[in-house]
């Protein structure tokens, strides 16, 4: 088996347009949370998320570009840009031939849905722009990816819902870790801050009207956002023998499914998702310094959730430090992981626990330390990320401090 | 006016519970009726259709809201407020 090494982040989301910005603003705890700004806003009951505010498309592409890149595709060449220059590599010949692009989102280009299927039922247009299907496509973000830098190995899309990331970059870490890849750009991007995308979630009644609060007693609900976040994962000695910048290494991967429940979270799935990211990462819960949280703020998921790592770490749990950063960029569903991924890297890189903002009350049934309100300086050496998705389909990845 | 509020709401619940509309009872809670949180979302979305009325219910505080759905009855005497409110 291979080991697997990340050399190269990239995102944009509510907090930030690149890697540096969104991490000061972690450290900050800053909340990137604001009021939505798009067409029928009005119509909404809901009417705050992580939205990002001064995105010019025009600015970033051109003409040709704008008609097939729906603004998940945009998000997510944007974060491909960054982290593949940091990662320092081009892929030509070999080095092309294995390494793939895998994504996740849920929603895929869903303003292109919502704009188009607007203009045919209220509008009542008869024709439509003939980059539709190929701009709304689930993998377009991926394909386009991997045309813009000639990435031609294993490529797809996954989507499961809220942990579509986790799954994405699972199947990444261990296409590198089998050897059938060299390299992997992979994480997840997802724009469903629009009046259709927001007018669904409200319908389920688990949004909050105010602000994202994980773990606080008086939390009352999830706040989405939108961007992406993309990473290169590389074989180790290869990036060693070139000299490259490690940012950190994927050392475990797990995946399980509740089998129970559309909608509502089951600790037995969850905490079996954790065991088995430790299992195949061969450490022990004592090893583990920080838990990027699901955390998504509601009464659900974030009672389940510390129940779970209370039963996956044991007495581990209770020193262990845990936040949710959902509190300050929202949650973006498909893409939500990968940003989440922001945070370990910064643990493990800097040293730098993110925390959970807006936490106001404890509740006792989420009674471990959630790192409230303030970044903590912390030496940690193992990370694990937790992602739950509705349908009960869990992923959790584990990280390890470069060495 | 009122029994053909009760009447619809009670139709409602009995169609999320699969019983007859005479088997539900004043007095029940939605537990006793086995509808559980997705059921309860669809009730309160019924509702809203039925009556043409916006009703505030978040699913993360169902205890915190004005909406009280304790029981049978309790939901009838909130939708009939909602309804004398949202009217005017």
């Amino acid at each position: 088996m291979k080991r697997v090494v990340i050399t190269g982040a990239g995102t944009v989301n509510a907090l930030g347009l690149d890697v540096p910005s969104t991490l000061e603003a972690m450290r900050e705890g800053h909340c990137g949370i604001s009021e939505l700004k798009f067409r029928d806003v009005d119509r909404l009951s809901i009417k705050i998320g992580g939205q990002i505010h001064g995105w010019t498309t025009e600015n970033r592409f051109n003409r040709q570009q704008i008609a097939l890149y729906d603004r998940f595709t945009q998000f997510a060449l944007t974060a491909a840009k960054e982290a593949i220059e940091q990662s320092g590599l081009e892929f030509i010949g070999d080095l092309a031939a294995k390494s793939g692009v895998i994504f996740g989102t849920s929603g895929g280009g869903l303003n292109t849905q919502d704009d188009n299927y607007r203009m045919v039922y209220e509008e009542g247009k008869n024709r439509v722009h003939p980059f539709v299907v190929p701009k709304l496509m689930n993998n377009a973000s991926c394909s386009h990816v991997s045309m813009e830098y000639n990435l031609k190995g294993p490529s797809f899309t996954v989507a499961t819902a809220c942990a579509s990331s986790n799954h994405a970059m699972g199947q990444a870490f261990n296409m590198v870790r089998c050897g059938m890849a060299t390299a992997m750009v992979t994480g997840g991007s997802e724009s469903m801050l629009c009046f259709g995308g927001v007018k669904a979630w409200e319908g389920l009644r688990v949004m909050s009207k105010d602000a994202c609060r994980p773990f606080s007693l008086n939390r009352n609900g999830m706040v989405q956002g939108e961007g992406a976040a993309v990473f290169v994962f590389e074989e180790y000695e290869h990036a060693k023998a070139r000299g490259a910048e490690i940012l950190c290494e994927v050392i475990g991967f797990s995946m399980t499914s509740d089998a129970s429940d559309i909608v509502m979270p089951s600790k037995q799935g969850a905490a079996r998702a954790i065991a088995g990211a430790m299992a195949d990462a061969q450490i022990n819960p004592e090893d583990i310094g920080y838990i990027n949280a699901h955390g998504t703020g509601t009464a659900a998921n974030d009672k389940t959730e510390c129940a779970a790592v209370a039963d996956a770490l044991g007495h581990h749990a209770d020193t262990v430090m845990m936040s949710s950063t959902k509190s300050m960029h929202g949650h973006l569903i498909g893409g939500t992981g990968a940003v989440e991924l922001l945070a370990c890297i910064m643990a493990l890189k800097d040293g730098v626990i993110a925390p959970t903002i807006n936490y106001e009350e404890p509740d006792p049934e989420c009674a471990l330390d959630v790192v409230p309100n303030e970044a903590r300086d912390a030496d940690v050496d193992v990370v694990l990320s937790n992602a739950f998705a509705f349908g009960g389909l869990n992923a959790v990845i584990a990280l390890r401090k470069a060495s | 006016m009122s029994d053909e509020i009760k009447t619809k709401i009670i139709a409602i619940i009995a169609e999320q519970a699969v019983l007859e509309p005479s088997d539900v009872r004043d007095d029940q809670g939605l537990d006793d009726l086995g509808i559980d949180s997705l059921g309860l979302v669809e009730c309160i979305f019924a509702i809203e259709e039925t009556f043409d009325i916006s009703v505030p219910f978040n699913a993360n505080e169902p205890d915190q809201s004005d909406f009280d759905i304790s029981s049978v009855a309790a939901i009838v005497k909130a939708v009939q407020g909602l309804i004398a409110e949202q009217s005017s």
